[in-house]
Formats: C-alpha cells, sequence, structure tokens
C-alpha cells in the first residue's frame, strides 16, 4: 500500500472527539480506587478503635506515607503516556514517600528502647499487609492499565509499573486503616516490599498491554 | 541559525493544521500527513543507512508512524509543540523496526527537528506490508479500508456501495484501523 493511500484511509477516520486522555485516567483510577473501597469494607473493615487512633501521629504517618507514594506515581504515569514525556525532576517525587519514611524511622529508633525495635518491625501480621495490600490493588492496578491503553509511552513497563505503584499507594491507604501496625519500622519493612510486588506486576503488565 | 527559525516556522504551521485537524478539518490534516510522512521518511531513511539495514522498510515505518500518530492523536498536548511529538513517536517506530531486523547495536538516531529542512518524497514504487496486513482482517473490514484507501471513495460512497449506513462504515473504518497497528506490531514480533 502507499502512503498516499493510506493517508486517505486515515484523514476519513474522523471519530467524534473521545474523552481526554488525563479524563479517562483520572476516571479510572477513581472506579478502580471505589471498587477497592468496597472490597475493603467488604472484607477488613477500618478497624475498631480508628476514630481515636487519629490522635496518634504514628497511625496518621501511615497515611500521609501511603498518600505520598499515591499521588507523585499517578501524576507520574500520566505524565509518562505522552511519547514525547520525559521524567525529568519530577521522578524526584518518588524521595517525598522515602525521606518520609526514613524520618519516621529515625523518629522511632529515638523514641522505642533497642530492644523493641525488632518486635516493632515484624509486628502482629505482616503476611497479612503483603497479601492484602496486593490485592487490594488489583482493580486499580486493572482499570489504570485499561485506561492506558490510549496513551503511547516509550516504556511500557515503566509506564505499567508507575501504575502498579500508583495502584499499591491505593491499597496501602486503605489497608493502613485496618492494620494493627503503626510503627514506623514496620510500615518502612513492609509497605515498601508490597508496593514493589505490585509495581512488578504492573511493569510485566505493561509491558505486555501497553505496546503500541 | 536560519534551518532553526524555519523549523520553528514548521513546527508552528504544523500545530496549527494539527489543530484544525482536530476540529474536523479532513483536507489539512491530509496535507498534515504527508508533510509528517515526508520528514519521517528523511529521519528513517538516515537512521537505516547508519545502522547499515538498507532501506526496504522505510515505507513500512513512515505507515506505521503516520498510523500511530492518527490513533495517538489524544496524546499531543494541544498547547505544546508537534514535531518533539511527531518524532518520539517516528523514532519509536524506527527502534521497533530496527528490532524487527534484529539489530542489535543502535546507531544514535538523528534528531527529528534537524530533518525537518530536508523532507523526502514517496517513492512511487515503494509498498508497504499493509495490503498484506489488511488481508488479515475480516472480509467487510478489508473491503471498507481497501476502498477508501485504494480506491479513494468516500465514506458515503463505500456505504451506498455496501448498502451500510455512514455511521456503521466510519465504525468498521476505525476498528480496522486500530486493528491494522496491531497486526502491525504483533508482525514486528
Amino acid at each position: 500500500m502507499k502512503t498516499s493511500e493510506l493517508i486517505q484511509a486515515l484523514a476519513a477516520d474522523q471519530s467524534p472527539r473521545r474523552i481526554s486522555l488525563g479524563a479517562r485516567f483520572c476516571l479510572a483510577l477513581g472506579v478502580g480506587a471505589l471498587v477497592s473501597v468496597w472490597l475493603f469494607m467488604m472484607m477488613l473493615g477500618p478497624r475498631s478503635n480508628f476514630v481515636a487512633s487519629l490522635q496518634s501521629v504514628r497511625f496518621d504517618l501511615k497515611f500521609v506515607d501511603t498518600l505520598a507514594l499515591a499521588l507523585p506515581a499517578a501524576v507520574l504515569c500520566l505524565r509518562v503516556l505522552r511519547p514525547d514525556a520525559r521524567i525529568g525532576v519530577f521522578g524526584f517525587a518518588f524521595l517525598a514517600p522515602v525521606v518520609l519514611l526514613a524520618a519516621g524511622v529515625i523518629g522511632e529508633l529515638m523514641f522505642v528502647p533497642a530492644d523493641l525495635w525488632g518486635t516493632r518491625m515484624i509486628g502482629s501480621n505482616s503476611m497479612h499487609c503483603l497479601m492484602m495490600v496486593p490485592l487490594l490493588s488489583i482493580a486499580p492496578l486493572a482499570a489504570l492499565l485499561l485506561a492506558m491503553r490510549a496513551g503511547a509511552p516509550q516504556n511500557p513497563g515503566i509506564a505499567g509499573a508507575l501504575a502498579g505503584a500508583a495502584a499499591a499507594g491505593v491499597a496501602a491507604t486503605l489497608y493502613a486503616a485496618n492494620c494493627p501496625d503503626d510503627s514506623p519500622l514496620f510500615v518502612a519493612s513492609w509497605y515498601p516490599l508490597a508496593t514493589i510486588i505490585v509495581a512488578a506486576i504492573g511493569a510485566v503488565a505493561g509491558a505486555r498491554l501497553l505496546r503500541w | 541559525m536560519s534551518a532553526s527559525v524555519s523549523d520553528g516556522q514548521v513546527d508552528e504551521k504544523w500545530a496549527e493544521m494539527m489543530r484544525a485537524a482536530i476540529a474536523g478539518d479532513e483536507a489539512v490534516y491530509r496535507r498534515l500527513l504527508e508533510e509528517i510522512g515526508r520528514s519521517v521518511r528523511a529521519m528513517a531513511r538516515g537512521a537505516f543507512s547508519r545502522a547499515r539495514v538498507g532501506d526496504a522498510d522505510v515505507e513500512d515505518v513512515v505507515q506505521e508512524t503516520l498510523l500511530a500518530i492518527h490513533l495517538k492523536r489524544n496524546t499531543w498536548d494541544g498547547g505544546l509543540r508537534l514535531a518533539p511529538w511527531v518524532g518520539a513517536i517516528a523514532r519509536h517506530k524506527i527502534i521497533d523496526a530496527m528490532r524487527r531486523r534484529g539489530t542489535r547495536r543502535f546507531q544514535p538516531i538523528e534528531d527529528f527537528e534537524t530533518v525537518l529542512a530536508a523532507p523526502e518524497a514517496e517513492d512511487p514504487h515503494a509498498r508497504s506490508d499493509a495490503e498484506r496486513l489488511i488481508a488479515q482482517l475480516g472480509p467487510r473490514q478489508r473491503d471498507i479500508v481497501r476502498s477508501i484507501s485504494l480506491e479513494g471513495q468516500s465514506i458515503a460512497a463505500t456505504a451506498a456501495r455496501l448498502s451500510m449506513s455512514e455511521g456503521a462504515v466510519r465504525v468498521a473504518l476505525h476498528r480496522s484501523l486500530k486493528l491494522l497497528a496491531s497486526v502491525w506490531r504483533g508482525a514486528s514480533q
């Protein structure tokens, strides 16, 4: 086929204006998060002392940490859907959750006697965390990947990993409301591990689904 | 200096044409795709010759790039320049085509902006794989794509000939183009 012939077909294909990539992305994130909220309420629900716990700095810090992951990951993920995107300084946004976690860990190490460090870190349900965060990530990750098929990322694997990180951020925010372990030592040990699992799944799925 | 000034003008003109095209101006869109095709052709030819892979696939890369530009228009931010966006898509497709040929070592690909000044016309004898790939579509879709591209028929004429509604022809055409892109991608694995 000649190029001029293909152009005939492309010019004839005037599909009506679709919703924008950004709107599609936000819609997917919203719907995926809602499904996870529903799943969370069905399976876990917030812990019984949730309201009282809001007084605790350790408890609140968990949400600051998880949102500091979810927001930059989502913003960056949307950004790399453009073929000419440069991550550039936006990549530094990922320092936010790391710095917050590190600050929390240093504070905890200063205030808590050394013989408690081990128990605080292991917590009471690390395996539960490693299962529930990925489970609650499924809906947002799937919805995001579906919406992202309209994009054109230079590196589909990286785009998928970012979607995984954003989905894990949403899932971890929900899970944190149930998890009885509030120590930054626990959070810094298990939440990133759960995030990495979901990001890896996102990377593999993205490399397959987001090719264009 | 003068080259960069004229590139800036090309770019501004393209961005304006793309905005008109997105607003529904078919004739401008056709002209824009022709112009972009000429620059992508120059870029692909340069990249292939530096990698010493011959230029048998050049027209495939041009067409895959145009198809991707068309299907991914929504990833262009109307407030930004068009040339870097086109260049990124072309680079992606050139690298794909080189992988398809088993090239492992990549020569740096010329910046798209530098080829804007030296566009290349289509070789009247060059044919892409598209026709062979279209054969993999369903019979109705194949008929519609051929009618509009190879025979240059309008949507209305095609609809009348196949006794379909224009809307149905439009939907079928759009699906066919998306399918063509994915078949092409599959062929490049």
